[in-house]
C-alpha cells in the first residue's frame, strides 16, 4: 500500500478518541470493575478450599461446561474459579463492546453519509479504517492492562502476575478478534444494522459451537475462537499460545477488511442488497405492514437464532442425563429440590436464560419506532392520516407477538433436540408451560420500553441496562449468593420456576397489570410530545 | 489551457442497472460548468466518480491530469466538495465540524471562514443535531469556500437554502470564478445555473445529450411569453420562431425561439404592449426540443 493510503490517519484517530471520550471509558470501567469484583466476592464467599471443591463438584457436569466452558476443577483455587466461571462470559461482553464501537465508526458513518465528506478531503483511502483498528487496539490493550494489573493488585494467593496478565490479555485478544470481525462485516454489508446483527450472530455461533463442542464434539469446539480463549487456562497452567492464534486471526480478518475496503465503492457492500419493490403493496400502506416489512430481516434472523440456541442446549441434555445417573454425590449436594431430576432443574434454569434472551428481539422491535423517528421517517408517515396512537400501537402489537414467537421457538428447539438425545420424559406442553410463564415478564419489559418512548425518548439504554441487570442478578445471583431482594427488582425474579415451584398466578397478573399501566402511560406521553429528528 | 476534468467514455453499473452509459465531460481551468439533468440522471454518480469515491466500470476519469481513483488523495488536496444532502455528527457543533474539515485539508483561512460564517448567517456554536438541512449545507459550503481549493465540485448545493442564501451562494461562486478557480455545479433546475455557468452539459438517463455554452444551446431554448396588446396580434403565428400560439384570457400565450426573440419583441411592441409576462425555458422544454430536433433529423 502506498503511503498516501493512510494519509491523515492520526487526525482521524484523535477524532474518534474525542467522540468516544465518554462511551469507551464507561465500557472499560464497567468491564474492569466487574472483573475485579468477582474474585473478591469468591474469596469472601468461598474462603476454604473445601468449599471451593464442593463448588467444583457441582460444576462437573456437561450443562455447566456448556454454559461456562471447561475449567481446572481439580485445583479449584480462587483464580481457577474466576477464570472458569467468568472469562468466557466477560469475553462475550467484550465482544459486544468491540462490535458496537467498531460499527459506529465504520458502517454507521458511511451509511449516514458522513464518510463521504471525510473521504472527499485529502484523506487516504485506508485512513479511516486504519484509525478505527488502531483505536480498538488501543482500547483492548488498555482493557488487557487494567484487567491484568487490577487482578494482580488484589493480591489473592492463587492469582499470580502471569495468570492475571494472561487473563487480561486473553480478553483483549478476543476483543481484537471481534473488532476485526465487525470491521469485516462493515465492508460486506450495506447497513450498520446488518453489520451489527451479523457480527453478533457470529459471536453467538462461536459461543454455541464451543458449548456443543466442549460437551460432545471436540473438533467443533476448536473452530471457535472462544474455545481458544478458555484454552489459555489462566491461573491453571497459563498457556500463552492461544493468544498468538487469536492475534493471528485478528490480523487476518483486519487485513481482509482493509483490502475489501480499498477496492470497493463508498457506501456499497459485497452482499447483494435486494432491489426494493417499485410500488408499495397495499400491505405496506398500513403501519403494521410497514413496521413488519422494516423488521422482517431482523425477525427472521432472531427466529433462526432462538431456534439454534434452543437446539444447542437441547443437544446437551442427553449428556447431562447420562452424567447425572449414578452420581450420588451430586444428588446429595443439591437436595433442596428433591423429587426433581437435575435435568429438570437445569431446564428450569435454561428457561430463565432463554426468556431473557427472547426479550431482546421484541424490545428491539418496539424501540425501532424511536430509531425511525430519529431518521425523520415517522414525520413522513405522520403527514398521512395515521394517528400516533395507531402507529405506536402497531409497533407494540408486533413486539408482543415477536416475544411470543421467539420464546416459543427457543422451546421448540430445546424440546426437539432434547427428545432425540434423552431417554424420554420430556413432555412438550409442560416444558412449553415452564417457558411461557416468563412471557408476562417480557411483556412488562415491553411496557417499560413503551413508557420510555412516551416520556424519555432516547432513553433506550435504560431498558437494555435493566435487562442486563436482570440477567446478571438471576444468572449469577446463586453463585455470588446475592440477597434475594436484588432478584425481586426485576420482573423475571417473580416468575415461578416450573416444575419445581408451585404455579402462581398472582405475579403473572400483577406483571401484566404493570405492563398495561406503563403502556397506557407511554401512549399518553407519545401522543403529547414533539417528534424528534436528527 | 490545462484541463481540470476529463471524463472519457465513462460507464457505471450498479448490479444490472446501467447508471452511466459512456459519459464525456471536459472542463478547462477557470471554467464554471453547469451539470444539469433531472433527478436520477446520474449527476451524483458521475461526481462521486470524479472524487474517486466510487470506481468507474469502464472509461477514464482524470482530474488535474491525475487518475480519479488511484490518485484521489493528491487530487483532493486541490478539490472542495459539497454534496446535496449533508449529514454531520449530531454531537459536534458546526464550528467543530468546520475545524475538522480544515484540519483534514491541512490548510485553512480563519479569516475567510469567519467572513463566510457571517455571510451565510450560520451560528457555529450549535450542535449539528439542531441544524436544519439548509444549515447543514451551509456548514459544508463554509468549509468548502474557506479552503483554497482550485476546483469546487458542488452537487445540488442549494437544495435546502432559502432564496436569500442562494444569492450568497451565487456570490461565493462568482468570487471563486473571479479568483480563477474552476467550478462544477450540478442542478436539476436550468435557470439556477444559467446565471453562473460559462458552459453547461445536460445529462439524461446516464448520457450527456447536449453540451456547450448557453449561447450555443439557444437553439434548444424557447422563452414562454404571455402578452396583451392594444391592437390585435393576428399575424403572430406567421412569424418565424413563434410556436404554440393560443388565447389566454385577453392575451396570447406562445413560445419563441430564443434566437428570434428580438425580432418578435419588436414586432409585438408595434402593437402597443399592455401586459407582458415571460417565463424562462424549463429543463423539460429543453428536452422536448432536443428530441424534436433529433427526431427531425432522421
Ligand atoms: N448505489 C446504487 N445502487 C443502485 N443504483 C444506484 C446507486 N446509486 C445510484 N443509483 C441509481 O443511479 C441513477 C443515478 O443516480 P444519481 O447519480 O444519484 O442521480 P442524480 O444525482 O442525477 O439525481 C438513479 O437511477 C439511481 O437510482
Ligand atoms: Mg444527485
Amino acid at each position: 500500500m502506498r503511503h498516501s493510503s493512510f494519509k491523515q490517519m492520526p487526525l482521524l484517530l484523535r477524532f474518534i478518541v474525542k467522540q468516544d471520550r465518554i462511551r469507551t471509558p464507561i465500557w472499560l470501567i464497567g468491564l474492569v470493575l466487574f472483573t475485579l469484583l468477582v474474585p473478591i466476592a469468591f474469596a469472601d464467599l468461598y474462603p476454604e478450599q473445601a468449599e471451593r471443591d464442593l463448588m467444583a463438584e457441582t460444576m462437573k457436569n456437561p450443562a455447566m461446561t456448556a454454559m461456562v466452558g471447561p475449567g481446572d476443577l481439580a485445583h479449584y483455587t480462587i483464580g481457577a474459579m474466576t477464570a472458569h466461571q467468568m472469562l468466557l462470559l466477560t469475553a462475550v461482553v467484550v465482544g459486544f463492546m468491540n462490535i458496537f464501537l467498531v460499527i459506529r465508526h465504520t458502517r454507521t458513518d458511511e451509511e449516514e453519509g458522513r464518510m463521504e465528506l471525510i473521504r472527499s478531503l485529502p484523506v487516504g483511502r485506508l485512513a479511516a479504517i486504519g484509525a478505527i483498528l488502531i483505536y480498538m487496539l488501543f482500547v483492548n490493550v488498555v482493557l488487557a492492562g487494567l484487567t491484568g494489573a487490577g487482578l494482580y493488585a488484589l493480591q489473592i494467593e492463587s492469582m499470580g502476575l502471569q495468570g492475571s496478565f494472561l487473563y487480561g490479555v486473553a480478553l483483549g485478544a478476543v476483543g481484537m478478534v471481534f473488532a476485526t470481525l465487525a470491521t469485516l462485516f462493515a465492508q460486506l454489508t450495506e447497513s450498520a444494522r446488518a453489520a451489527t446483527g451479523l457480527s453478533i450472530a457470529i459471536l453467538l455461533t462461536f459461543y454455541l459451537m464451543r458449548a456443543i463442542g466442549d460437551v460432545s464434539m471436540e473438533t467443533l469446539s476448536y473452530i471457535s475462537p472462544l474455545r481458544w480463549l478458555t484454552d489459555v487456562k489462566a491461573y491453571a497452567g497459563n498457556d500463552w499460545q492461544p493468544i498468538a492464534w487469536l492475534l493471528i486471526l485478528a490480523g487476518i480478518l483486519g487485513a481482509i477488511a482493509a483490502y475489501l475496503h480499498a477496492i470497493r465503492d463508498l457506501e456499497a457492500g459485497f452482499f447483494p442488497s435486494r432491489p426494493g419493490r417499485k410500488h408499495a403493496t397495499t400491505f405496506l400502506e398500513n403501519p403494521i405492514g410497514l413496521a413488519l416489512r422494516l423488521q422482517r430481516t431482523g425477525w427472521i434472523a432472531w427466529a433462526v437464532g432462538m431456534l439454534l440456541i434452543g437446539l444447542s442446549y437441547g443437544s446437551v441434555l442427553g449428556d447431562l442425563e447420562s452424567f447425572f445417573s449414578g452420581n450420588e454425590m451430586l444428588e446429595q449436594i443439591l437436595p433442596e429440590h428433591a423429587g426433581y431430576s437435575l435435568t429438570e432443574q437445569f431446564i428450569s434454569m435454561l428457561m430463565m436464560v432463554m426468556s431473557l434472551i427472547a426479550a431482546i428481539p421484541p424490545l428491539m422491535a418496539v424501540l425501532r419506532l424511536y430509531g425511525e423517528e430519529k431518521k425523520d421517517r415517522v414525520a413522513q408517515l405522520m403527514n398521512r392520516p395515521i394517528s400516533r396512537k395507531y402507529l405506536l400501537g402497531s409497533y407494540v402489537l408486533l413486539a408482543i407477538m415477536n416475544g411470543w414467537v421467539m420464546l416459543s421457538l427457543s422451546i421448540i428447539g430445546l424440546w426437539s433436540a432434547g427428545i432425540t438425545v434423552t431417554a424420554g420424559g420430556l413432555e412438550f406442553w409442560s416444558m412449553y408451560g415452564a417457558a411461557m410463564v416468563y412471557y408476562p415478564a417480557i411483556i412488562a419489559m415491553i411496557g417499560l420500553a413503551v413508557f420510555l418512548i412516551g416520556f424519555i425518548p432516547g432513553g433506550n439504554i435504560i431498558v437494555w441496562l435493566y435487562l442486563f441487570y436482570s440477567f446478571f442478578v438471576l444468572y449469577l445471583g446463586g453463585l455470588f449468593q446475592f440477597p434475594e431482594w436484588l432478584g425481586k427488582l426485576t420482573p423475571f425474579g417473580y416468575i415461578p420456576q416450573l416444575p419445581m415451584d408451585q404455579m402462581e398466578w398472582l405475579p403473572m397478573i400483577a406483571l401484566l397489570g404493570i405492563a398495561l399501566f406503563l403502556m397506557v402511560a407511554g401512549f399518553q406521553g407519545y401522543r403529547r410530545r414533539d417528534l424528534q429528528s436528527h | 489551457m490545462m484541463s481540470v476534468l476529463e471524463m472519457k467514455q465513462v460507464t457505471k453499473r450498479f448490479g444490472n442497472f446501467q447508471a452511466l452509459k459512456g459519459l464525456d465531460i471536459q472542463m478547462g481551468e477557470g471554467e464554471v460548468y453547469g451539470f444539469i439533468g433531472p433527478n436520477g440522471a446520474g449527476k451524483s454518480t458521475a461526481i462521486r466518480m470524479m472524487l474517486g469515491l466510487i470506481k468507474a466500470t469502464s472509461g477514464t476519469i482524470k482530474v488535474f491530469g491525475k487518475d480519479a481513483w488511484s490518485q484521489s488523495v493528491a487530487i483532493h488536496e486541490r478539490v472542495a466538495y459539497v454534496p446535496g444532502d449533508v449529514s454531520l455528527w449530531p454531537n459536534l457543533t458546526g464550528g467543530e465540524v468546520i475545524d475538522l474539515f480544515s484540519k483534514l485539508r491541512g490548510n485553512d483561512s480563519r479569516q475567510r471562514r469567519q467572513e463566510l460564517l457571517d455571510r451565510f448567517a450560520l451560528d457555529p456554536s450549535k450542535k449539528c443535531r439542531t441544524y436544519s438541512k439548509g444549515n447543514r449545507q451551509k456548514v459544508a459550503l463554509v468549509a468548502a469556500f474557506a479552503s483554497n481549493a482550485d476546483f469546487f465540485i458542488l452537487d445540488e448545493p442549494t437544495s435546502g437554502l432559502d432564496p436569500l442564501m442562494e444569492q450568497v451562494f451565487q456570490s461565493c461562486v462568482q468570487d471563486a470564478k473571479q479568483a480563477g478557480k474552476s467550478v462544477l455545479l450540478s442542478s436539476h433546475i436550468l435557470s439556477e445555473v444559467e446565471r453562473l455557468c460559462d458552459r453547461v452539459g445536460i445529462i439524461r438517463e446516464g448520457e450527456i445529450i447536449e453540451t456547450g455554452t448557453l449561447q450555443e444551446l439557444r437553439h434548444l431554448t424557447r422563452t414562454n411569453l404571455l402578452v396583451e396588446t392594444k391592437q390585435p396580434l393576428d399575424d403572430l403565428s406567421a412569424l418565424s420562431g413563434v410556436h404554440d400560439v393560443h388565447t389566454e384570457g385577453n392575451g396570447l400565450q406562445f413560445q419563441v425561439d430564443t434566437e428570434e426573440l428580438e425580432k418578435v419583441m419588436s414586432h409585438i411592441s408595434k402593437h402597443g404592449i399592455l401586459r407582458l409576462e415571460s417565463a424562462p425555458p424549463t429543463l423539460e422544454d429543453l428536452f422536448m426540443r432536443h428530441y424534436e430536433q433529433a427526431g427531425g433529423e432522421d
